[in-house]
């Protein structure tokens, strides 16, 4: 028996381009890729099932001549849940599309925020160790004397300067 | 009995979906149909499990088909216990999701997809639990996968569908490469039943042995979330509404362990990747719980914790040793309570708080002692504060890796100790902020606003001494300007916007009562992780047969093929 060389290249090149799609942040492209990569493993399980051999159905051939018939039973799920899949993530990028006009991957904005954090915010000071003028509107100790400045433009509920 | 019994956690959920779909028109039908649902697989998983510690691993051909060539599921001690914690989280995520979407209507959560996708959810999740074979455990996984697209995109809006798009693209990454691992075992070994190929593996060249168990665990470890491959979940994870980020939280992530689990020490017993796994747990421990500390947003937070924790369940698989293995299936257990009941509290605090920013939340405890109670229990709980069981996984992967005694083993066992120190210090930043922080201490408004007014103010060349603040510890007379600057902004913002408000706003959002049933569901999933401290002697016995079973193999191999000797 002579191994064959078309399908391990064919399923290389297949995963090559799939990956190439993938790495792109326009979504089209990652379902593309997907597409490619589903077909590359897919023809992977196949060419697990060793040589080509006959239709593996009792009396049609000897059973020595059979192809193994589990890849197949394994490839035909594989091919329904990837096609499954597929057509979610195409009504996802139909979605992203309608709602942001836009089909490429998002960037996490939260994480933007956390990651570009350098100078100390307000969250992190005691307000006690700021000059009067400088504490936030609604902190006890300003209130005594800053009511009336303040009520100028802040609206507080009632009470909210009594601790 | 245990034939008729083990299909059940599978099939029950599935014919519920399909009964919740016929219903969907009939909110208060369908409610009473998926809960009913998820009490019987508790049920059932609670007389699996006492069966197989009685009787050890059984196992069940599904259509009676002869063995190697069939389904095949295996209920041994291992994933009966994780089915009956499984279902019992899943059941709390419920009864919390009914009480949300009685709170709400039906904009949050669009009750008539919800409940079957999420029925399907838990057949997925019991599939992979029972799976004795690796290509109904790529089913398994696929069917959670499904369902777990749609609920992490619920609603779809667009911050739902950009974490949700992070998280599909990933997921189709592992299961394609799961897929062709799978291809080459059955290519290598011509089978792809899990006891047949524990033997049949062994025997294999060690650099193709080498090969499959690099490419299973890859594609484990990204659904596990271990360090490398971790990225995506906390990106992801958070969008979601709270009942689907808690039962996700809880069980996804940990099905992916289970599956390393298995690969460890059923397929490949020779532990020659177990130094890499050490440094991945390593890696996976530190990186996340650094992560976590610097959050400010409640859900993300928790969400580094859960990449962080990953990392002990890893280093006790690593070890591969009874304690170690004993430890992680614990730790296991523990961390499925735990992280979703936190998980669900996030979603309280959301309801109660009107947002999960730490920043704008404050005084919490105030205005809920009960919820302070539900948060203040699980989160020590979670950092590993005695006698909690957290304290007591934590100390027994601790114990196995101060007894395995190589150098590796005691730098993760340093590396453990000082992710619970972490983990003690990002929970009770959260606590002193949202909880005992007075609610006027607060800067009231969006903190986003005054975040990138800071950031715009960094980027002009001539913003005044914010530039020169970086980190606060510098200059003392610049870093306070800075600091001075830095709080006029966000008061600047947060007055700014204050006059749009109705004047009692902020009251009437203080006094919006919690539903009762989501608040009930909490508290019993907070009285089932305080339970497990109670309940930590049994467990950690059962875990410790299991492993034990584990290091073994031939009990499952036995149950499978009904002799020692595998075909």
């Amino acid at each position: 028996m002579t191994p064959t060389i078309v399908l391990p290249l064919m399923i290389g090149g297949i995963y090559a381009a799939g990956v190439y799609l993938l790495l792109d942040r326009s979504l089209t492209r990652v379902l593309l890729g997907f597409l490619l990569l589903g077909n590359a493993t897919n023809l992977l399980v196949l060419s697990a099932g060793g040589p080509a051999g006959l239709a593996p159905i009792l009396g049609y051939a000897d059973p020595e001549q059979f192809n193994d018939p589990l890849p197949h039973a394994l490839v035909l799920t594989a091919i329904v849940i990837t096609f499954g899949v597929a057509a979610f993530l195409l009504a996802i990028i139909h979605r992203s599309w309608r709602l942001a006009r836009n089909e490429a991957v998002g960037t996490d904005e939260e994480d933007r925020r956390v990651a570009a954090r350098k100078a100390p915010d307000a969250d992190e000071l005691d307000p006690d160790e700021l000059a009067p003028e400088d504490r936030i509107a609604g902190h006890a100790d300003s209130l005594a004397g800053d009511l009336e400045e303040l009520a100028d433009d802040v609206d507080l509920p009632a009470g909210s300067g009594t601790r | 009995m245990i034939e008729v019994l083990a299909p059940l956690p599978v099939l029950l959920p599935l014919l519920g979906a399909a009964g919740a779909l016929l219903v969907s028109g009939h909110p208060s039908f369908q409610r009473a149909l998926s809960t009913t649902v998820l009490t019987a697989v508790l049920a059932i998983s609670v007389v699996l499990m006492f069966v197989a510690d009685a009787e050890g691993a059984t196992s069940v051909s599904v259509g009676g088909w002869p063995v190697p060539l069939g389904i095949v599921l295996v209920v041994d001690r291992l994933s009966a216990l994780m089915l009956v914690v499984a279902s019992t989280v899943a059941l709390g995520v419920l009864v919390f999701a009914v009480g949300q979407g009685a709170a709400d209507g039906s904009e949050e959560t669009p009750l008539s997809i919800f409940h079957p996708t999420f029925l399907v959810l838990v057949a997925g999740v019991s599939n992979a639990f029972l799976a004795g074979d690796l290509f109904n455990l790529y089913v398994g996984f696929e069917i959670l996968l499904m369902a777990s697209y749609v609920l992490l995109t619920l609603g779809g809006t667009a911050a739902r569908i950009r974490g949700g798009i992070t998280y599909i693209v990933v997921s189709l990454t592992s299961s394609l490469l799961f897929l062709a691992a799978i291809g080459l075992v059955y290519a290598a070994t011509g089978t792809v039943n899990m006891a047949q190929l524990a033997v049949r593996l062994g025997e294999l060249p060690e650099g193709t042995q080498v090969l499959l168990q690099s490419m299973l665990l890859i594609a484990f470890g990204i659904k596990a979330a271990v360090f490398p491959l971790s990225a995506w979940l906390p990106d992801s994870y958070p969008t979601a509404p709270a009942p689907v980020t808690a039962v996700f939280a809880g069980l996804l992530t940990k099905v992916g362990v289970y599956a390393i689990i298995r690969t460890q020490t059923l397929l490949f017993p020779g532990g020659a990747l177990d130094d890499l796994l050490m440094w991945a747990a390593l890696a996976t421990m530190l990186v996340g719980i650094l992560g976590a500390v610097a959050q400010r947003d409640l859900r993300r937070m928790l969400s580094f914790t859960l990449v962080s924790h990953i990392g002990y369940m890893v280093f006790g698989i690593a070890l591969g040793t009874a304690a170690g293995l004993a430890g992680a299936v614990f730790y296991v257990a523990h961390h499925i309570a735990i992280q979703t009941t936190l998980f669900l509290v996030a979603g309280l605090v959301e309801r109660q708080g009107g947002t999960t920013a730490v920043d704008r939340l404050g005084g919490l405890a105030r205005r809920s002692p009960l919820l302070g109670v539900l948060f203040f229990v699980p989160a020590m709980n979670l950092a590993g504060i005695p006698p909690l069981s957290g304290f007591i996984g934590k100390l027994g992967l601790l114990q196995a890796g101060v007894a395995e005694g190589s150098a590796v083993a005691f730098t993760l066992v340093a590396g453990g100790v000082v992710t619970s120190l972490l983990t003690l210090l990002a929970v009770a930043r959260i606590w002193t902020r949202a909880f005992w922080r007075s609610p006027n201490q607060s800067p009231v408004e969006d903190t986003a606003a005054a975040a990138a007014a800071d950031a715009t103010l960094r980027r002009r060349p001539e913003g005044n001494g914010a530039a020169s603040g970086d980190g606060g510890g510098t200059a003392d007379g610049g870093s306070r300007t800075a600091l001075q600057d830095a709080w006029r902004r966000h008061t600047a913002v947060a007055t700014a916007a204050e006059p749009d408000l109705p004047p009692a706003a902020g009251a009437v959002r203080a006094l919006r009562p919690l539903p009762r049933t989501m608040v009930g569901a909490t508290t019993a999933l907070v009285a089932l992780t305080v339970a497990l401290t109670g309940l930590a002697g049994p467990l950690y016995g059962l875990a410790d047969r299991a492993a034990t079973d584990l290091i073994d193999r031939t009990p499952y191999t036995t149950s499978v093929f009904g002799t020692e000797e595998v075909p």
